[in-house]
């Protein structure tokens, strides 16, 4: 039992009791803001997950669909009994359904994409930061290069060279954003290997792949944290963009993007709720990710660490 | 100085050949270059006069340097859908997109550093809470949407503005092409311009509140007001000036990102800009022009990059006054 006194600042050796993970969390969860962040998260994750079994109609079945049904406006009934509460696109697909199965696959995109991009970032940050010299010259060049144009000029320049396609999507996504978790892995690793235990380490002759998986790379890993989960956002916002203007993903699996795009040629005459709600939707994802991400950033901040 | 300008200098030439590299390698080796420079609708006689006409039957460096001597006289071929020089199609449409990216830097540096200054300089209050809350909107909305439902609210619902296009130009200093200097021209140019300043807008207000936040609690502010300076002289030309510099490097690398999100403005209002061509050019196969618009655009940014890079020498006494030393 800790002599922890409510009203009183906690000390640190009482604070020290708390394993890390612990005391993130109960930072984390501090500020209400960052809470209904999480939650609207978590929200959206679990819809995405389980979209097939909660969706009233599956969009991709082309037996369901009548073109009769579309354009309604939302709320109107459905002849199968229910109704369309977020109303029916121009192919007669209902609104919500298809966010829903939108939801999924921007986010599988998005999070497929964020996580090669991390692993790639991260071999290529703490090559160049563990072997220095002209390697490390080199390869922070290369990304101070890429990292000077716009994400979405080299997206839609690769999916000009190498056609579109779900596969293409992701490889351009890759390539735009392996160069933030380089140099931001390349920073920290700089700092941490002028520390101590890393002497430690090289004095103990270790092999360099083992120095720097075991001891370098995890505390490395905060500031990539925080990182990954902004790029979560970004890279779900750039595939929209990409699917909006017609270059992302096929129209076999639309995205909120495509979804939004397909509404375009009707917002002219009224029906603003085929692009409405997929990108409140959208809207919704990319907020919800970056209060996470902004809540994780104070958090983490290596000054708050004891 | 002068040493900084031109060693920065060579490597922008440096990087600029890299790039043209790039990009011959892209199109020319591992795009089809038949495809590329042949209008897919030749026949076989055709194809091969032209093969032999454009040299693609010569060996790689060979065809490296034509492409080279093409581009620094300006020739990077014809467009297929236009049929007008590729070079001149892109050096037309750039007045209008820099139009749009002037006009959306100005609404988001004038209506940004000032927010982000009253939200530095109160953080706890109702407004600065609401401004840093709206910051994270700006940047989370994804821009073409905000677009679309900008036109929906003020050209379908309101029917004020109009929705699409760019009002009628007149020629300024004689020369550029512009639109702002009619009324007509600035309806026209108030939705793409605010659409595309929103994301700009967010970051601006952001790093100025940082600035500020952290500016506040140094030691000369201190010292300010205890000489007795009014607290208006003390932020407004103090504080501002310090955070200023990461404040204008930002700006000026943010113009070249404004340019390439413009693409995207452009697509949704129909401003006849250089992104609404490469997206057209990308959609039609019309190769020329997509190559054009690469070569136009990396030496943009390489030049813009460049500028920021010496502003800011000259700016930052740290930098200027370490490098006369050495």
């Amino acid at each position: 039992m800790s002599t922890v006194l409510p009203g009183l600042p906690v000390s640190a050796a009482d604070r020290g009791a708390q394993s890390p993970f612990r005391r993130i969390v109960s930072d984390f969860l501090a500020n209400p803001v960052a809470v209904f962040g999480l939650g609207l998260l978590l929200l959206i994750v679990a819809i995405a997950i389980f979209a097939p079994l909660i969706s009233p109609q599956n969009p991709y079945d082309l037996a369901q669909l009548d073109v009769m049904e579309s354009k309604l406006p939302p709320g109107s009934a459905a002849p199968t009994g229910g109704t369309f509460w977020l109303g029916t696109d121009d192919q007669g697909r209902d609104m919500l359904s298809a966010i829903f199965y939108g939801l999924r696959i921007s986010l599988m995109v998005g999070a497929a994409s964020t996580v090669l991009a991390l692993i790639i970032g991260l071999a290529m940050g703490l090559t160049a930061a563990y072997f220095g010299g002209k390697v490390e010259t080199l390869i922070m060049r290369v990304v101070d290069i890429q990292l000077s144009f716009p994400a979405i000029l080299i997206a839609l320049i690769l999916i000009a060279v190498l056609g579109q396609g779900i596969g293409k999507v992701i490889a351009a996504l890759v390539t735009v954003q392996w160069a933030y978790y380089a140099r931001t892995v390349r920073g920290a690793a700089l700092v941490e290997k002028r520390k101590e235990y890393m002497e430690a380490a090289r004095c103990l002759a270790l092999s360099p792949a083992r120095i720097v998986f075991r001891h370098l790379l995890p505390n490395c890993l905060p500031p990539m944290i925080v990182v990954a989960t902004v790029q979560v956002a970004a890279a779900i916002a750039l595939e929209a963009t990409l699917s909006f203007l017609g270059l992302g993903l096929p129209i076999t699996e639309p995205s909120l993007g495509l979804l939004i795009a397909n509404g375009y040629q009707y917002l002219l005459s009224g029906k603003y709720w085929i692009s409405f709600f997929p990108g409140v939707a959208l809207l919704l994802t990319i907020v919800s990710i970056n209060l996470v991400a902004d809540q994780l950033r104070d958090v983490l901040n290596p000054r708050m660490q004891r | 100085m002068l040493v900084y300008i031109i060693r920065r200098s060579m490597q922008s030439v440096v990087v600029l050949f890299v790039m043209s590299l790039l990009v011959f390698v892209g199109v020319y080796a591992i795009g089809n270059p038949i495809d590329i420079l042949i209008n897919p609708q030749a026949d076989q006689i055709d194809r091969e006069n032209a093969i032999a006409a454009l040299g693609l039957d010569k060996p790689l460096w060979e065809q490296y340097l034509v492409f080279l001597k093409g581009a620094l006289t300006g020739d990077l071929g014809k467009s297929f859908v236009h049929a007008t020089s590729a070079l001149g199609l892109i050096l037309e449409r750039m007045p209008a997109t820099m139009e749009l990216a002037l006009s959306a830097m100005l609404i988001a540096v004038v209506l940004g550093i000032p927010l982000g200054l009253w939200a530095g300089l109160k953080p706890n209050g109702i407004a600065g809470r609401s401004i840093m809350g709206g910051s994270i909107l700006g940047f989370s909305l994804p821009t073409f949407w905000v677009g679309l439902m900008l036109i929906m609210v003020f050209s379908v619902m309101l029917g004020w503005l109009p929705s699409n296009g760019r009002g009628p130009t007149s020629l300024l200093f004689g020369i550029f092409p512009v639109s702002f200097l009619s009324w007509e021209g600035i309806t026209h140019l108030i939705m793409p311009a605010t659409n595309l300043a929103l994301f700009n807008l967010a970051l601006l207000i952001r790093l100025t509140r940082s600035g500020a936040h952290e500016a506040l609690q140094q030691d000369y502010v201190k010292f300010a007001r205890a000489k007795g300076l009014t607290n208006r002289r003390v932020i407004g030309v103090h504080v501002l000036r310090n955070i200023l510099i990461p404040i204008v490097t930002v700006i000026g690398l943010q113009f070249g990102a404004l340019i390439g999100f413009a693409i995207v403005t452009e697509s949704v209002f129909a401003w006849p800009g250089m992104g609404k061509l490469l997206i057209d050019s990308i959609n039609l196969l019309d190769r020329p022009v997509i190559v054009s618009y690469l070569l136009v655009i990396v030496t943009l940014f390489i030049i813009i990059n460049l500028a920021v890079d010496v502003l800011y020498s000259m700016l930052d006494p740290r930098v200027r006054l370490t490098d006369s030393k050495g």
